[in-house]
């Protein structure tokens, strides 16, 4: 059996942290007006959702842009694992020239963010880059890669996992920190 | 280690589950949209060396075998028979080892015997994808197709395509009838009874011989060409009468009550078993078919690469 889980944030505290990143994100974008927003496929989409909803609660006169964008086809692990079935990509907007913010749920070895720039090349030559995610794992990069806007850092070993619950997959907001049973995998 | 094809080769749709196609179908959806952005590449098969062993004729599916291994960032060796050993006496063990010898990870085949494809699969390592084997089978051709027409319908399942032309010598037919049944559409075949093998019914397709019957029957006519080189007898008297009973025209599609679905596998004889203002109408699906080869052929060569593991 999978060993135990501990809840480290739950709904409330999630969701406190979220508008905290919006407050954060408008103090470097201001009306987004040439900043868009996009959720790294599958699962940093619905933070990227939350953001843009929030974000226009608060600017209700801004226009906020949002994509979503998959990796799947830009993965350095491709062979190397077990097949990822790819998301959708929607990306209805240019990115030439507009500072784009890339937003996934856990930061871990920094793989997923340099696949996801690459895809993101694919669509045009964006001015800036930033990174936000939820949760970062610190000491665990395998890549020079930092987030410049963090929710949660959190000190994991490798045997430990971080996993978002977000209501729309798993019914309930909160971060879960869970140790994996090593005799089962 | 549920996301995997079925198969380590794609030597037919005989051997496919409707799992692998929807598998398929899925991940072309993907590649779909990566082929309309700016930048049309993904790095996936950097690491992969594709070869395409042509030992006949092709246009469509060589191109499109190719632009698919390009935009999926894999290295391409093409080979045509009439400019190699082959013609020097060489076999196709030898040629296809003398490949590998170069480190080929994947064999793209058209070959004129059917069962040229399993034949190679059996003597070699690399993953093979049949792009047709004689009268038998051409795998990919069956998968755009049908993934055209749940693009142009909405679905396969229920669906139904009539198959008109020179059934006997069509590797497309064939593919065709079995991808589409797997995937729960009904199938009939139509044409001329020299042209329509005896085994049709027990594959569980319904025969027709006359044209507007099946048309008004179908959501959609595939219509085939007439294989003149596979031919070694005469099997109607003209292609004049043939084009007159079988040919599809601007009259016949006008005077049904309902509007159907036509497609091509190409290349098209004009005026044969298509006229010109069908093939070109509305209703013709022929160059979405040959947009939509691409992607499809890239979602294979990907999904095969995958089980190839590294």
């Amino acid at each position: 059996m999978t060993a135990a889980s501990k809840l480290i944030f739950d709904q409330q505290h999630l969701e406190i942290t979220i508008r905290r990143l919006c407050y954060q994100l408008i103090e470097n974008h201001d009306d987004f007006s040439n900043s868009v927003l996009i959720g790294i496929q599958p699962r940093g989409i619905y933070l990227s959702r939350r953001i843009q909803a929030y974000l226009k609660d608060l600017q209700p006169s801004a226009d906020i842009k949002s994509g979503e964008l998959d990796i799947s086809f830009f993965r350095d692990d491709f062979r190397r694992r077990e097949l990822i079935v790819p998301s959708a990509t929607r990306i209805n907007f240019v990115i030439e020239n507009k500072k784009v913010i890339l937003v996934d749920d856990v930061l871990y070895t920094g793989r997923t963010i340099r696949a996801a720039m690459d895809a993101l090349l694919a669509f045009g030559r964006p001015q800036k880059v930033e990174l936000l995610v939820l949760a970062d794992r610190k000491f665990s990069r395998h890549l020079p890669i930092e987030p410049d806007y963090i929710g949660i850092s959190i000190d994991t070993i490798s045997s430990e996992k971080v996993k978002v619950h977000w209501r729309e997959t798993e019914g309930e907001d909160g971060v879960w920190l869970t140790q994996q049973d090593k005799n089962n995998e | 280690m549920s996301d995997l094809l079925s198969v380590k080769h794609l030597l037919g749709i005989k051997g496919l589950t409707a799992r692998d196609v929807n598998l398929i179908f899925q991940t072309a959806d993907n590649f779909k949209d990566v082929i309309n952005r700016p930048i049309k590449k993904v790095p996936s098969l950097r690491d992969i060396t594709v070869v395409n062993l042509f030992f006949e004729n092709s246009t469509r599916t060589r191109l499109s075998f190719e632009l698919a291994e390009k935009r999926l960032s894999a290295d391409i060796l093409n080979f045509t028979a009439s400019s190699s050993s082959v013609s020097k006496g060489e076999t196709l063990i030898d040629t296809v080892n003398n490949i590998l010898a170069m480190k080929v990870d994947m064999v793209v085949m058209r070959h004129p015997k059917p069962g040229a494809a399993v034949f190679l699969s059996r003597h070699i390592d690399a993953s093979i994808i049949n792009a047709g084997d004689g009268t038998h089978e051409h795998p990919t051709q069956a998968l755009l197709d049908a993934y055209s027409i749940r693009e142009k319908l909405g679905k396969v399942e229920g669906v139904k395509v009539a198959i008109v032309g020179d059934i006997l010598h069509s590797r497309v037919a064939l593919s065709n009838i079995l991808c589409l049944q797997l995937l729960g559409a009904e199938v009939m075949v139509c044409g001329p009874a020299t042209l329509i093998p005896k085994y049709m019914r027990d594959l569980g397709v319904r025969v027709e011989h006359n044209l507007r019957k099946a048309l008004e029957w179908c959501d959609v006519a595939n219509m085939l060409r007439i294989q003149l080189e596979r031919q070694d007898i005469r099997y109607f008297p003209s292609l004049r009468e043939y084009s007159m009973l079988y040919g599809l025209n601007k009259q016949i599609l006008e005077s049904l009550n309902k509007e159907i679905v036509v497609m091509h596998p190409g290349p098209i004889n004009r005026g044969v078993e298509i006229t010109s203002d069908v093939a070109d109408s509305s209703s013709s699906i022929i160059l979405d078919q040959v947009s939509n080869g691409v992607a499809v052929r890239m979602a294979v060569l990907y999904l095969l690469a995958q089980n190839r593991g590294f």
